[in-house]
């Protein structure tokens, strides 16, 4: 069994990553209700905005020098977009049924992914990203590389810093003020549509940074990465409880060690070895999603969306 | 009002999305080797041109392009100008059986080029023969798509007469690489990954069953799914296996992410697969932790052989931007196969096309024999290329352009 620790750093990888996407998809739905789905192409521009940077600065860079170039390019291209697409593509729709931005988010998301693909240079098969130098790191029988570090740290520090935006400055309180009534909030003189830009803008930003990581840790961004990661992250979201910020990160975590521990364990079970390995990690990682919900509907931490009068 | 708009905007954004899709397939359509008078015979090319495997399949569309270019400049079909029609499958089977039903569709496609995925050719084979119109695969290895399903219970049956194909199959390709790897290398215990698709899991099967043969053992096994990149659970296994060595049946989108991962897990054992991963795109996703791979492919590398020499020289001149790849020269013979084929259809026919062109096509197909880039170009009984030289490549640097180098060239000879 000493493959253990080795498989829950790797889940524990793979799920903050999940988590940190996720936190775009639960903070936009909790104040104003719309699944945004494309936030997993404005993850994606992310990582084509830090990629420019990086080729924009002269050969030779350091990696960790040009680092926080980088995540700056990153979170201004995803912000940019996400804001925009705020303004331009969700804001006209604001009371219109619920199935109208829906639509309209998967039309953005086919359109940023073609626009990348038509038009970033060399984008139609993957592009290499740089990576951090320095070997892996061996703690006991786990290795880790230099990005995952990365990763493992950005996490939590991002959390925190959100945990407090949002509990203890007046932009913060204003979002859950207008989560819970976004018409009481206005009365009480919160500018409602200011406060749901900072939302996109925030989500994006964590998904800015998301995409630098996992640009570091596997040295590569493709045009369609955002697709599949998006949808995990929207699974992160649900299952921890859509529109709770903790529960993105403990819904992406939880997601991230289910799809390792099913590669790694479910064939060893009897009777299951067909069942098992990386190629039906999705399925159980899926499967665990219907448990959660059969059993307590609002996710694990509970959803925070307040009922409308 | 507000409703109006709505739909407005939605309608905007999806007709944008898919005006962006039409001009992308549109913008390298070369319009410019028609003319000349005559007949017109298009030669339809189906490959990956956009999406992950986009460097193998634009090395296709370029070399039969220059095939195209080179006939029409040497008139070497008189009274007929060849034209080429490619259109993208993004390696996927629906969009191949789309596109072999456009390519019927059109009466002067006399031929089609390709595709680059055996899955692709499984759904397409069926819409050329009903149409009688000749496909030539530079790049299918599957066993079955000649030889039927029960090609490995000795019970080989052709499925499609109109199906042909320039490379050799991985009844051979798998084989060849095991018998490499544990008699030269002295590899002996394997752990093999695959990803399910219809190349990738047939090429780790025979490779398993050969090193098995041969005495190697095999610790373990996995499947990938290739919609993911993250194989940080599968390297791990990887590296707690004691493998001495990893085959990979599948592509190198997934392949270079997993030979980084699992040697950053720490496994030390080289990755080795087949002519899947064999492209200059598999160091650059590889990076550094790639040095020492190996592949096979089919041929002799095309650089060394002196019926290449020409080949590699009017492809530079022709100026194309993306390099010919692993299939560059099969592609190329492909198309001069279909040229040559349409050359004897017009030539027993008074210098003109008769009307059941495809169907004369394909029986001439049968005995078109010619020398290629690749060496010697003809077609068995059941349309495999009867060339059944292989090549096991090494990597031996980061550089993409000149990173792959061949250690062993052969004919696979069977083992008891």
């Amino acid at each position: 069994m000493h493959e253990l620790p080795q498989q829950l750093v790797n889940g524990l990888l793979l799920g903050s990553m999940y988590g940190l996407i996720a936190i775009g998809y639960t903070m936009v739905y909790g104040i104003v209700q719309l699944i945004n789905f494309a936030h997993g192409e404005i993850f994606m521009t992310g990582g084509f905005g830090a990629l420019t940077v990086w080729l924009w600065l002269p050969a030779g860079t350091s990696v960790w020098a040009a680092l926080p170039l980088m995540l700056i390019g990153a979170i201004f291209v995803s912000t940019t977009i996400a804001v925009g697409a705020e303004r331009f593509a969700y804001r006209p729709l604001r009371g219109a049924p619920r199935l109208a931005p829906l639509i309209t988010a998967i039309g953005l998301s086919l359109a940023l992914q073609q626009a990348v693909w038509a038009w970033y240079p060399e984008a139609k098969s993957p592009r290499s990203f740089p990576e951090l130098p320095g070997g892996a790191i061996n703690i006991g029988s786990v290795t880790m590389q230099p990005g995952d570090i990365f990763l493992l740290i950005t996490a939590p520090v991002c959390m925190i810093i959100l945990g407090y935006f949002v509990m203890k400055t007046r932009v913060g309180r204003g979002m859950q003020a207008t989560a819970q009534d976004p018409d009481t909030a206005k009365l009480m003189g919160i500018n409602t549509d200011r406060v749901i830009v900072v939302a996109f803008a925030i989500g994006a930003a964590f998904a800015g940074i998301a995409a630098v990581a996992r640009g570091l840790k596997y040295g590569q961004i493709d045009f369609r990465m955002g697709f599949i990661l998006g949808l995990k992250a929207f699974t992160a979201a649900v299952l921890g409880g859509i529109g709770n910020i903790y529960g993105a990160m403990i819904g992406g975590l939880v997601l991230g060690l289910a799809e390792s521990m099913a590669t790694a364990y479910i064939n060893n079970i009897p009777g299951m070895d067909k069942l098992g390995g990386q190629s039906w990690a999705d399925v159980w990682a899926f499967v665990l999603l219907i448990v959660v919900l059969l059993v307590r509907p609002q996710g694990i931490l509970g959803e925070r969306v307040a009922d409308r009068a | 009002m507000r409703q109006r708009s709505l739909i407005a905007i939605t309608a905007a954004l999806t007709a944008g999305a898919l005006t962006l899709t039409a001009c992308g397939s549109r913008d390298d359509k070369d319009k410019d080797n028609a003319g000349g008078g005559g007949t017109t015979v298009v030669i339809g090319v189906d490959a990956p041109l956009t999406g992950d495997l986009s460097a193998l399949g634009l090395g296709i569309r370029n070399s039969v392009d220059l095939a195209a270019k080179q006939a029409n400049s040497k008139k070497f079909v008189d009274g007929v100008t060849f034209k080429v029609e490619p259109l993208d499958d993004q390696g996927q089977p629906s969009s191949g059986q789309t596109n072999a039903t456009k390519l019927v569709a059109d009466k002067d496609v006399l031929g089609a080029v390709g595709p680059l995925n055996s899955s692709v050719a499984e759904s397409m084979q069926k819409v050329f023969d009903d149409a009688k119109l000749v496909q030539v695969s530079p790049a299918n290895t599957n066993p079955a798509l000649t030889q039927g399903p029960d090609w490995n219970g000795g019970k080989k049956v052709r499925p499609y007469k109109s199906y042909f194909r320039t490379a050799t199959t991985d009844a051979i390709q798998g084989p060849f690489a095991a018998q490499y790897l544990y008699n030269k290398v002295k590899k002996k215990k394997v752990f093999v990954v695959d990803d399910k698709k219809t190349y990738g899991a047939g090429l780790a099967a025979t490779f398993k069953d050969e090193f098995t043969k041969l005495g190697g053992k095999v610790v373990g096994t996995e499947h990938i799914n290739p919609d993911t990149k993250d194989f940080g659970a599968v390297a791990t296994k990887i590296r707690n296996s004691d493998a001495d060595l990893v085959y990979y049946g599948g592509e190198y989108p997934q392949a270079g992410p997993l030979s980084k991962q699992m040697k950053q897990a720490g496994a030390k054992a080289p990755l080795v697969g087949g002519d899947g991963i064999y492209s200059a795109d598999f160091i650059k996703l590889s990076g550094k932790q790639g040095v020492g791979d190996y592949a096979t492919s089919v041929g002799q590398p095309v650089e060394e052989l002196p019926s290449a020499k020409e080949f590699i020289a009017n492809y530079k001149k022709a100026g194309y931007k993306e390099a010919y790849e692993a299939y560059g020269g099969y592609s190329y013979d492909s198309a001069w196969a279909i040229i040559e084929a349409v050359k004897k259809v017009v030539d027993d026919n008074d210098g003109k096309l008769p009307d059941d062109a495809r169907t004369k096509v394909i029986d001439a197909m049968k005995n078109v024999s010619f020398d290629g880039v690749t060496g010697k170009v003809a077609f068995d009984e059941y349309g495999d290329a009867t060339n059944k030289q292989l090549t096991v490549y090494q990597v031996k640097s980061t550089d993409p352009k000149a990173g792959w180098k061949p250690v062993e060239s052969g004919t696979y000879t069977g083992s008891n």
